[in-house]
This record gives C-alpha cells, sequence and structure tokens, in this order.
C-alpha cells in the first residue's frame, strides 16, 4: 500500500510535468492544426536557460533565499522562452500558412533538430548537472510503511496547479483567449470580425512556450541534471498526453500528462524499467490508431 | 505585373524608405538577438574539478552576434529588395534554363552512369591506390547508401505522400536480420540480402496496416514511435541482439563465394592478382551502385504503372482517390511496405560492410537526415534526392576535410557539429522558399495529349 501510494505521488509529480509541456502541443494543434515537433526542444532550451539563470542568480545575489532565486529564475526563464517560441513561429511556421499539409511538420522537424544541434554547440554535449536546490521533505506514517513527500514534489504539483488555474482564467475569461478559441474554429471568419490571426497565433505559441518553461524550471528543480538531448523524449510523451486527453482540449492535455507519468511510474515499478518508454510509445500508437479523438477531444470530422 | 508597375514599385520604394526606420528596425533586431543568446550564448556551462558548475562568459560572442544580426538587417533593408527580387528572377531563369534539359535526359543518364561506373578506376588513378580507400569508401560508399536509402524513402514520403518518420526502423530490421541470420545460422550474405528486404517489408505490412487509416500528421508520429520502440527493444532485448553493445563479426559478402583476403583461397589469389584491400571497397562500391540503380529503376517502372499514379494521385487529394474507387488502405500499404523493402536491403548491406552493427546507427537523428534528402531533393524527384544526398552526405564528409577552417576559427573549431545544425536550418528554408524541393518542375507520369512540366509554384496552390 504504502509503496503504490508513493508510487502515485511520484507519478503525478511527472505526470505535472507532461502536463504542462502538452498544453503547448494541445493549443498550437487546436488553433493551427499543426504538430509543433520542435516544441519538445523548446522544453529542453528552457531547462538549460533555467539553469543558466540560477547558477547566475545564486552567485550574483549570494545571500539570496532559494524561494525568491527561484521566483526570479521561473519569471525570466518563461519571458526568454516565450521570446524564442515566437522568433521560432515567426520564422519557421509563420511563412508556412497555406502550404501544402505537411510542410508546417517539416518545417518543425528541421526547427527541432536545429534546436537540438544549437544548444550542443553552445553549450556541449556533456550532462550538466547541479547540486539539488530544495532538500527534505514529509515523511508520513500509513499502515506498516513510510511515504516521502519531498518538498520539491509538493513545489512541482502546487505550481502546476496554480499556473493551470491562472492559465485556465486567461483562455476562459479575457479577449485574447476568446480570440484564441475563435480562431481556432473558424480562422477566416475570426479575422473577417476583426481578429488579428497572426497575433493571436503567435501568442499562442508564446503560452505554449511559457508553460513549457514553467515545467522547464519545474524538471530542473526535480532532476538537477540536462543534457541537449533531454528535449525528444519527454516532448514524445507530452504529446502522446496530448493526445491522449483529446488534441485540442486544455482539460485533457493535463488529465492525458497525468495518466502518461502514472502509466510511466507504475510501468517502470511493477513491470519493467528498461521498457518504459516502449510503454509510452505503444500508448501512443495506440491511441492514435483506436482513439485519435483521445479523452476528452471531438471527433474529427473530415471536410470536403 | 507589368514592366511599368514594377518600376513605379520600385521607386515607391525608394521613396519611403528611411534611414530612422531601417536603423529602428535593425536596432529591434539587433534587441531581439540579444535577448535570445542572453543566457544560452552569453555563458557557457562548464563542469568544474569539483563537478560543480561553473559558468564561462562569452560575452564577445554574444556582441559578435547581434552586431551581424544589426548590420545584417541594416543592410538587407538597404539594398534588400532588389537583391531579393535578382535572386527571384535567377532563379526562375535557372528553373527555365533548366527545364530544357529534360530533353537530354537519356544522355545524362547515360554520362552520369559511365562516370558512376569509372568512379572508383578514377579514383585510384587520382589519389593512388592509398589514397583511393577515402575516395571510394567515405565518398563513394557513403554517399550511395543514402541515395538508396533516399530513393527508398522517396516511394514512401515523394510518390505516396506518407510522411514516414521511422523509416530507420527498416533499415535496422534488414541490418539486424542479415546480422542474425548470418551469425546465428551461418547464412550467406547473397541468401540474407533478400532476406533482409522480405522481413523489412514484412514489418513495413504489419506496422503499417493498422496506421496507414491515419491522417498525414499522425502517421507520422506512429511511424515515429514504431521506429523507436524497434529501436528500444534492440538494446533491450540483449539475449537476441547483444544489446546497446551491437553485434560484430557479421560475415563480409563474397564474390561468388571467394571472400576478399590474402589467403590462397581468396579473390586476389584465385585471379592472380596481388591482394590489396581495394578489390573489397571495389566489389562493395559496385554492389551499393547497382542496388541503388535496382532502387530508381524499380521506382520508376512503377510510377507508370496504375499503382504507382494511384500513389501520386493519393498524394494529391486522397478524397478524391477515394471517391475515384481507389482502395487507399492497399495503395499506401504497398508504398510503405515496397520502400521497407529497399530500406532492409540496404539495411542488409550495411552490416554486410561494416562487419559490426549497433542500435546506436539506428536512431532518429538517422530517420531524419533521410528525410531531410528526400524533402531537399523536392519530394518525388529521383534526380533531385541524389544530387540532395550527393551534396549533404559528401558535404558532410568535405566538412571533415577541411582543416583550414581551423585556422580561421581556431584549434577548437570542428567543422562536423555543424552538421546537423545546417540540415535542421535547410530543412526549414526549403519549406519556406521552395516547399516542392530544388528541382521542383516535373514531368507528368501520364499524358494525354501533350507534356506539360508541372512548376513548383502551381503544385503549391494545389494545382499540380
Amino acid at each position: 500500500m504504502d509503496y503504490f501510494l508513493q508510487q502515485l505521488i511520484n507519478g503525478l509529480t511527472l505526470g505535472s510535468v507532461y502536463g504542462l509541456i502538452a498544453i503547448g502541443y494541445t493549443m498550437v494543434y487546436g488553433i493551427i492544426g499543426m504538430i509543433n515537433f520542435a516544441h519538445g526542444d523548446v522544453f529542453m532550451l528552457s531547462v538549460f536557460i533555467a539553469l543558466i539563470l540560477f547558477l547566475l542568480i545564486t552567485s550574483l545575489f549570494g545571500g539570496l533565499a532559494i524561494a525568491v532565486a527561484l521566483v526570479l529564475v521561473l519569471i525570466i526563464a518563461m519571458a526568454l522562452t516565450a521570446l524564442w517560441s515566437w522568433a521560432i513561429e515567426r520564422v519557421a511556421y509563420r511563412p508556412l500558412r497555406g502550404s501544402f499539409r505537411l510542410a508546417p511538420l517539416i518545417s518543425a522537424i528541421g526547427m527541432s533538430i536545429f534546436l537540438i544541434n544549437f544548444v550542443q554547440l553552445v553549450q556541449g554535449p556533456r550532462n550538466k548537472s547541479i547540486p539539488p536546490i530544495i532538500e527534505g521533505g514529509f515523511e508520513i506514517q500509513i499502515g506498516s510503511g513510510d511515504i516521502t513527500l519531498s518538498y520539491k514534489q509538493i513545489l512541482i504539483i502546487l505550481t502546476t496547479a496554480v499556473l493551470l488555474a491562472a492559465f485556465w482564467f486567461i483562455v476562459q475569461k479575457t479577449s485574447l483567449g476568446r480570440a484564441q478559441r475563435a480562431c481556432e474554429q473558424d480562422r477566416k471568419m475570426a479575422s473577417l470580425l476583426g481578429i488579428d490571426v497572426d497575433r493571436t497565433i503567435s501568442l499562442t505559441f508564446v503560452m505554449g512556450a511559457a508553460l513549457a518553461a514553467v515545467a522547464g524550471v519545474l524538471f530542473m528543480v526535480q532532476y538537477g541534471v540536462v543534457n541537449f538531448s533531454d528535449g525528444f523524449v519527454p516532448g514524445i510523451k507530452a504529446f502522446t498526453a496530448a493526445v491522449l486527453g483529446g488534441i485540442g482540449s486544455l482539460p485533457g492535455a493535463v488529465i492525458g500528462g497525468l495518466l502518461i507519468g502514472l502509466i510511466e511510474v507504475f510501468w517502470s515499478a511493477y513491470f519493467s524499467i528498461d521498457y518504459k518508454d516502449v510503454a509510452a510509445f505503444s500508448i501512443l500508437a495506440i491511441t492514435l490508431i483506436f482513439m485519435p479523438s483521445g479523452i476528452l477531444g471531438k471527433p474529427d470530422v473530415e471536410k470536403v | 505585373m507589368s514592366e511599368g508597375e514594377a518600376k513605379t514599385v520600385a521607386s515607391d520604394e525608394r521613396a519611403s524608405f528611411s534611414w530612422i526606420s531601417a536603423l529602428r528596425d535593425a536596432g529591434f533586431l539587433a534587441l531581439f538577438t540579444l535577448g535570445l543568446s542572453f543566457p544560452i550564448l552569453a555563458f557557457r556551462t562548464r563542469q568544474d574539478l569539483w563537478h560543480g558548475l561553473v559558468l564561462d562568459p562569452r560575452w564577445d560572442l554574444v556582441a559578435t552576434v547581434v552586431a551581424i544580426a544589426f548590420f545584417g538587417r541594416l543592410s538587407w533593408l538597404v539594398v534588400g529588395g532588389r537583391v531579393s527580387r535578382n535572386v527571384q528572377s535567377f532563379a526562375t531563369q535557372v528553373g527555365e534554363v533548366l527545364a530544357p534539359l529534360q530533353n537530354y535526359k537519356g544522355t545524362f543518364r547515360l554520362v552520369g552512369l559511365i562516370w558512376l561506373i569509372a568512379y572508383p578506376f578514377l579514383a585510384v588513378l587520382i589519389a593512388g591506390p592509398g589514397g583511393a580507400l577515402k575516395w571510394i569508401d567515405n565518398f563513394g560508399i557513403q554517399i550511395l547508401i543514402y541515395v538508396m536509402l533516399g530513393w527508398g524513402l522517396n516511394i514512401v514520403v515523394g510518390l505516396a505522400g506518407l510522411l514516414d518518420l521511422g523509416y530507420v526502423a527498416f533499415y535496422a530490421v534488414g541490418a539486424y536480420s542479415t546480422a542474425l541470420l548470418s551469425t546465428y545460422f551461418g547464412l550467406s550474405f547473397w541468401i540474407c540480402l533478400p532476406l533482409a528486404g522480405i522481413f523489412a517489408a514484412f514489418w513495413g505490412i504489419l506496422l503499417g496496416f493498422p496506421v496507414l487509416r491515419l491522417r498525414g500528421d499522425y502517421l507520422a508520429i506512429v511511424t515515429l514511435a514504431f521506429g523507436e520502440i524497434i529501436r528500444l527493444v534492440l538494446i533491450n532485448w540483449v539475449e537476441l541482439t547483444n544489446g546497446a553493445a551491437g553485434i560484430s563479426g557479421i560475415p563480409r559478402p563474397t564474390f561468388f563465394g571467394l571472400p576478399f583476403n590474402a589467403s590462397d583461397e581468396g579473390f586476389a589469389a584465385f585471379f592472380g592478382l596481388e591482394f590489396t584491400p581495394l578489390h573489397r571497397l571495389f566489389f562493395l562500391f559496385y554492389l551499393i551502385l547497382a542496388l541503388a540503380l535496382l532502387t530508381n529503376w524499380v521506382t520508376i517502372r512503377l510510377r507508370r504503372l496504375p499503382i504507382g499514379r494511384a500513389w501520386e494521385a493519393l498524394r494529391e487529394d486522397d478524397i478524391a482517390c477515394r471517391s475515384l474507387g481507389i482502395d487507399t488502405v492497399t495503395t499506401k500499404l504497398t508504398a510503405f511496405s515496397i520502400g521497407a523493402m529497399f530500406g532492409g536491403i540496404a539495411g542488409a548491406f550495411f552490416a554486410a560492410r561494416l562487419g559490426f552493427i549497433s542500435p546506436k546507427s539506428f536512431e532518429f537523428m538517422e530517420s531524419a537526415v533521410i528525410l531531410s534528402i528526400v524533402v531537399l531533393g523536392g519530394m518525388g524527384s529521383q534526380v533531385g534526392v541524389a544530387i540532395a544526398a550527393v551534396a549533404m552526405i559528401g558535404g558532410t564528409e568535405l566538412l571533415r576535410e577541411l582543416g583550414w577552417l581551423k585556422s580561421i576559427f581556431g584549434a577548437g573549431f570542428d567543422p562536423t557539429q555543424y552538421r546537423m545544425l545546417l540540415f535542421g536550418m535547410a530543412m526549414v528554408g526549403m519549406m519556406v522558399w521552395r516547399p516542392r524541393g530544388l528541382i521542383s518542375k516535373r514531368e507528368p507520369s501520364l499524358v494525354l495529349h501533350e507534356k506539360r512540366a508541372i512548376g513548383g509554384d502551381l503544385v503549391k496552390e494545389g494545382q499540380g
């Protein structure tokens, strides 16, 4: 029982990170129907940015409390990653509106290759690790055994919850969110009604990247190590989460993320750790083949 | 637009050009570049002796990049419009000049073939027996493997329009089936070669059957997932595949039973020649050349068959095909499995050429390289794919040779590191500027009255 609960907590922590990345996929897919293949690498880039910022801030202001430093890192990393994502959209995706269907995906693959190699080139191919930032946690006695709820896990789950709430508010209640949903339904009609479609799409990319940066900072707090190739697998898993939850649906992305996190952790705990990525990839294939609209998604109607 | 109108537009541009707005624009871009490069470029993380991370500031690099952005943008604003128009008209002119060359296709083909057949001999003549090793192996054989893979993937991506991100899985199936069959059962390379093709095609059908009903982009992701699953299984199924350590000691191909070694039963001794390692390379070169040409020939023939025409129709419009009664799943499945078969054959060759394989050779990046060759070659154009393979793989090998770059950029400069960076940028640039590839004009496979080339610009608008 305690082992199960422990894995549940671990799974939810991992799942929140996936959920945050998945939102970036799902929003972009919702609005322009494109798989932003480079999103996982934007996440990886954000981990690097966060890592460097953290080192910079702690070395510049030695006495700063860790909490303040992390908030600073979070805000700056969100802004800088958003800037990157905006630039990527501007350079690689915007000129392709109206091109043939696979063009944006191929361009995104090119972008992904570029980002991986760019980071490898400027930061070197080795693992970058920092000592644990937050240590300790609660020990909870359950039945015969103990489970550990570490502070960083609490931080991750809380941050995810708060930011998702804020984000949900933006999409549901602000004019930007309305514009976004309008573009999702019918881009041409939205532009006729005076919505700046290009700007809305850019902001969608920016928001997705900002959430990916949150995931990046949390990733840094949780694992404290990053490598230039770390964007690929989390990216695919987050995409799996988006598909599983129903692509285009925001709550779906979060539910999908949590599910993928739980499945991965329980698979490693009870079956085989070697095949945990195989499990995630298989879920991706199975979902797409048998349930392409996911849990909360709308069925895809093909219009002629 | 008539010429007069164009002139007015040009003079309007000159009139509205103002230094202040140009400077503001360039300054904005410079600021933007600064923002992009701030932490990631400005500080390099380095592990110190105590395994802590330290930051090495590199503000000089940032300053250079920002300056390049500023002055690049400024000069673009000053002369860019004219340059861009010139480049565009130049590109059109080149296209127009190249277009009639289509009429001399037969001659080109013959010259190309003769050149390819003579290539190893030329290499020996020019570089000498020692120097030729590199030219035949690194350039000739390496490029031809990618040409073959590119042509194989071209059937799937270029002809049938199915974006396959897991093509390397079939390459892996071919390589591993050769390695396993020859090391466990002692089958010769010549039996393994067709078997590898059959196995890969079988896997293509097996994987393709459930996924080919999916829409284009979903299909791409599922093939990616399958490719990764196959690679992970190869790594983790240690009892069969020896895991990440790979399989070594794969028997080399023989010339009708004559091995290429210095022994008395060897190829050299049988023909009374002096033994040199060049014999094996010559043999491998002609083998892969033959295999690649076979791929090309099969593709060209298939394009003229109803199935090939169905592929191309499918690429252009899925729904129209279904309305016309084409069985889309079977049609896609044929393309998928035939493409897979050539990938498998290339894999078999790859395994036998090196005598060693490991899952490291079958990562996603490999798929990405093959895909970028097909994309840059113009998705569907056989010549384009070959040129792209020569440019990209040969270019990579050339980068390795460019020692003089080190004297400019310092000793730590490794040009090969930029290879994938350039691939990525080229893929994006291709999609933005010439989405149907460098050679975008293409002849219809079947015509009613007269041949009319389909321009890339029309294809882009969905009319081709």
